[in-house]
């Protein structure tokens, strides 16, 4: 285990090397990033396609286009972004130089998940580039081709000392945790959010969690039903329900509850056609381990669409669920998988009073041609974000902070977000040597004069 | 756990929804400032009796900067409070994209004893302006300041959202096991240690924090500079508060020739401050505690006493001294001093003062003397710290523009001004979509094709120029 300490040494003397500093390194560094992107994309396809049963499309319009679009947004704003931003003075340092600089943060360690196993290492990755830090890149294990691509190809285009990628399982993960770093971002689950975060406790890390919770989807009585159970529907079942601010569960009035379903079943025919499990655009489950936890979500309940299951190529059908209860298991975890619970509610109310006697969610969604009702939602609880009338949208503005609150996390990145993360903000005043004078009024010995002045 | 009751009667509150309107906290930090107008007699009081703070100390860091503090938010709390609109890209422009300040819910803030009433009022104020409910935990080392905050602090403010808790180490423990949506520590001596413990306890809960550690600002001294003026600003920076300042120059890197040079202006600055014989001086405080004495005595035995060195522990009484020819494994630059002592560590030039700075932790500020700009943009530059004060010291912490914190050992977070009310905030990404216009996101569904790809590549990739329109 000795590995660890030395990769994580090794990327603490480049860091300290002071070659990082420059912005032309990191922007040579970022547009090698952008071309490994580029000339490798079938390979990149290829794993997340070998990991998750992605279709080449979906692939590129989730783990590609998004890394992209960040890259060409840190390189084109990074000169602003770093900066010193000069700050309002008051009559005392009237005559100083007043500026805060941002300045990076030294070696940060990147945790990224399985489920968009290339683009949540990757968008991280681009910001704390940009910052200027020293990166160890740990992608999950359970995502292999991708976390194995990712340590192949990182060292074939970007400083080897600098951004070293790191792979294993819980004991390799668990001792890159005891080395010190100046900024952990985390994106997983909140239990193992929990031993990040006391493991970064022991060297004062500051850190960022992703994690996830059940992201509440309230369909109002009056809304375009159609349209809202078909953005549903795209943003439940992408991915295979394996997406961390999917809408995890729905809350409606009982009286739209078979108009929903009947809506959700049209849109996936749509979607995917008769045969989901020959559709090109479905994915599948991670690993049996996964397949048999969420399987175990559907016992007892009323399955009003889907269900079917094929172990050995850990398929699941688009499910709904109907008539829920709020103590029921599915109702207990985070699904992360293709089943959508409905359950009732008689009004706003008893929605927004549901949503807030649990944990603060990822995300939240709320569809309804009331805008006022839309606003109060919005104002009466609270989540990592919000989208009103759709859902998943807000993560792809990257001028939103994209992050959780309370069980689902906390910090934010995405864009300059990302950029402000992984840096410090140094407090800097320069003033004059001269000008002796005015600093005599704050000089002993005190007198009431100086005190009424 | 004996809070247990407490925390869920603020939650229950928090969850009514009262302390969201603008209104209602502008009362609460209006009353604030009663507070301070009306007690300022007795935080005066207090504060001379836990650690003989001059009265001039005290109305400037502990009334005058937390008006400051209260005015600035007052003027501004409205504007904070509104949803900031964000550009938008290509398939979100008919779309209402903001961010939206939500507060935590009820938060912790545990103060220290050196500025009591000031390190619990600031954050404060940004806590009750971000709309939280708050559990305030003044330090136990300054017992009258602790119990003035305790018995008055409560009758200006609403009970059932802001609660004062007294507590000592072992109720602290107790109290850090509750769920609390944000815990702002600011702590002293030793602690580096206390902070991991509040974190490690936060990390249970996953609460966010922050943490206003400590460390040891080093203070470079280059050969060209103006040396009374130096001294004086040195001085100053050092001796306020008896050294008992988290961002006080806690000792001096220098050449062997301005140490010479230094020693009597140092001495000159000290006799205008505080006269010939310091402990008669209503301007010079004492040491806060028996035990602080003790330990900050013990560090005399560094390098030679060069001025003062006196002391007297009935009173806890400890000479301004400087102490010269200093080595860095003396007990004096084994720890944070918190003290009225100033170490001289003599270094051949500037770069062998960045090396010695860089070798150690990094501390809440670093400061830099020079006539030249380029020595002090070079330590800058060379160096990292919280904040960073070029050619004084102190007064990078008075403009509420300037964010406050520090960095690895010495902290983690910021705060001063808005930086306070962001602390408390959580800043929510919002889009609200209108229903219409259905059409443009058929480019997203499946069934997928080489031709959607094409036309989604151009709808949402970010270009390299032009990517925020303003509507």
């Amino acid at each position: 285990m000795e590995r660890m300490q030395q990769v994580v040494e090794r990327a603490r003397a480049a860091f300290k090397s002071g070659r990082c500093r420059s912005l032309e390194f990191r922007m040579q560094q970022l547009k090698a990033l952008e071309r490994m992107v580029q000339e490798r994309e079938k390979e990149i396809l290829a794993a997340v396609k070998a990991d998750l049963h992605k279709g080449g499309y979906n692939a590129y319009s989730h783990e590609i286009l998004g890394v992209l679009g960040e890259l060409a947004q840190a390189m084109e704003k990074l000169p602003s972004w770093a900066a010193p931003q000069p700050v309002k003075r008051n009559l005392l340092t009237m005559r100083d130089e007043a500026y805060i600089c941002p300045e990076p943060l030294g070696v940060v360690l990147i945790i990224g998940a399985w489920n968009y196993p290339f683009v949540l290492v990757m968008q991280p990755l681009v910001g704390a580039i940009a910052a200027g830090n020293a990166v160890v890149v740990k992608p999950s294990e359970i995502s292999e081709h991708t976390a194995q691509l990712v340590a192949d190809l990182l060292p074939q285009y970007l400083d080897r000392e600098l951004y070293p990628v790191v792979t294993g399982g819980v004991p390799e993960t668990t001792e890159l945790l005891t080395q010190r770093f100046d900024h952990i971002l985390y994106t997983g689950n909140s239990a193992v959010g929990k031993i990040v975060m006391a493991a970064a406790a022991k060297h004062l890390t500051p850190v960022t969690l992703e994690l996830g919770g059940k992201s509440p989807c309230y369909i109002d009585k009056d809304c375009d039903l159609a349209v809202a159970c078909r953005r549903i529907t795209w943003g439940k079942y992408m991915n295979c329900g394996q997406t961390c601010i999917a809408p995890d569960y729905i809350l409606c009035d009982p009286s739209i509850q078979s108009k929903v379903v009947e809506n959700i079943k049209a849109t996936l025919q749509e979607f995917y056609g008769e045969d989901v499990k020959s559709s090109p655009d479905y994915e599948r489950i991670i690993n049996k381990r996964h397949f048999k936890r969420i399987l175990g979500l559907l016992q007892g309940q009323k399955i009003a669409h889907g269900g079917e299951a094929d172990e050995a190529t850990c398929f699941i059908a688009p499910t709904i669920l109907t008539d829920v209860s709020p103590e029921s298991k599915v109702m207990e975890e985070e699904i992360f998988g293709p089943v959508l619970p409905i359950l009732a509610v008689k009004s706003v109310d008893e929605a927004i009073e549901f949503i807030n006697r649990r944990e603060k969610p990822l995300a939240l969604y709320v569809f309804s041609n009331n805008k006022k009702l839309i606003k109060r939602v919005i104002s009466e609880t609270s989540s990592g974000g919000v989208t009103g009338n759709d859902v998943i949208m807000h993560f792809f503005l990257s001028t939103l902070p994209f992050g959780g609150v309370g069980n689902s996390g906390m910090g934010a990145y995405h864009g300059k977000h990302s950029f402000e993360t992984f840096s410090h903000r140094r407090a800097c005043l320069i003033k004059d040597l001269k000008m002796e004078s005015t600093n005599r009024l704050r000089y002993p010995p005190g007198s009431q004069k100086k005190v009424d002045w | 756990n004996p809070y247990v009751g407490l925390v869920n009667h603020l939650r229950a509150t928090w969850l009514s929804g009262r302390t969201r309107p603008l209104e209602y906290r502008v009362a609460q930090l209006e009353a604030l400032g009663r507070f301070l107008d009306e007690k300022k007699p007795e935080i005066l009081e207090a504060t001379a009796m836990d650690m003989g703070k001059p009265s001039f100390e005290a109305y400037f860091t502990e009334i005058l900067l937390c008006k400051n503090e209260l005015n600035d938010t007052l003027n501004n709390l409205c504007h904070w409070m509104k949803d900031e609109h964000v550009c938008k890209n290509l398939v979100t422009q008919l779309d209402s994209a903001f961010i939206r300040k939500d507060p935590y819910g009820v938060v912790l803030i545990i103060a220290p004893w050196n500025y009591p009433i000031h390190l619990l009022l600031v954050p404060l104020i940004g806590a009750i302006a971000a709309g939280n409910c708050v559990v305030i935990k003044p330090s136990e080392i300054a017992k009258n300041t602790e119990r003035l905050v305790a018995e008055m602090l409560s009758c200006y403010l609403d009970n059932d959202c802001f609660a004062v808790v007294t507590a000592g180490v072992q109720e602290t423990t107790r109290l850090l096991e509750n769920k609390f949506d944000y815990i702002f520590f600011t702590g002293t001596s030793r602690s580096p240690s206390v902070g991991r413990i509040v974190m490690t306890a936060a990390a249970k809960h996953l609460t966010p924090v922050t943490l206003e550690l400590g460390g040891k600002n080093p203070c470079y001294v280059s050969d060209s500079c103006d040396v009374q003026n130096v001294a004086r600003r040195v001085a100053w920076g050092r001796f306020f508060n008896a050294g008992q300042t988290c961002i006080a120059p806690d000792y001096v890197l220098c050449s062997l020739e301005m140490q010479e040079k230094l020693m009597p202006a140092l001495r000159a600055a000290i006799t205008e401050f505080f006269g010939s014989n310091p402990r008669e001086s209503p301007d010079f405080g004492r040491i806060v505690g028996d035990k602080q004495f003790r330990r900050i005595r013990a560090l005399l035995c560094s390098g030679r006493v060069a001025i003062g060195g006196q002391t007297d522990e009935k009173e806890r009484y400890i000479a301004p001294t400087v102490l010269a020819d200093v080595l860095p494994c003396d007990p004096a630059m084994q720890e944070e001093i918190l003290g009225p002592i100033l170490p001289i560590v003599v270094v051949a030039n500037m770069d062998e003062a960045i090396d010695f700075i860089n070798a150690r932790p990094q501390p809440l500020v670093v400061y830099a003397f020079s006539y030249d700009s380029k020595v002090v943009k070079q330590v800058l530059e060379q160096t990292s710290s919280g904040g960073f004060c070029g050619n004084d010291t102190l007064m990078h912490v008075m403009l509420t523009s300037l964010p406050f914190g520090g960095i690895g050992n010495s902290g983690l977070g910021k705060y001063h001004g808005k930086f306070t009310f962001d602390t408390f905030t959580h800043h929510r990404g919002c889009l609200h979509r209108s229903m219409g216009l259905e059409a443009i996101n058929a480019l997203r569904y499946p069934p997928y094709s080489q031709q959607k790809l094409g036309l989604l590549n151009t709808t949402f990739e970010i270009k390299r120029k032009g990517m925020c329109t303003i509507l």
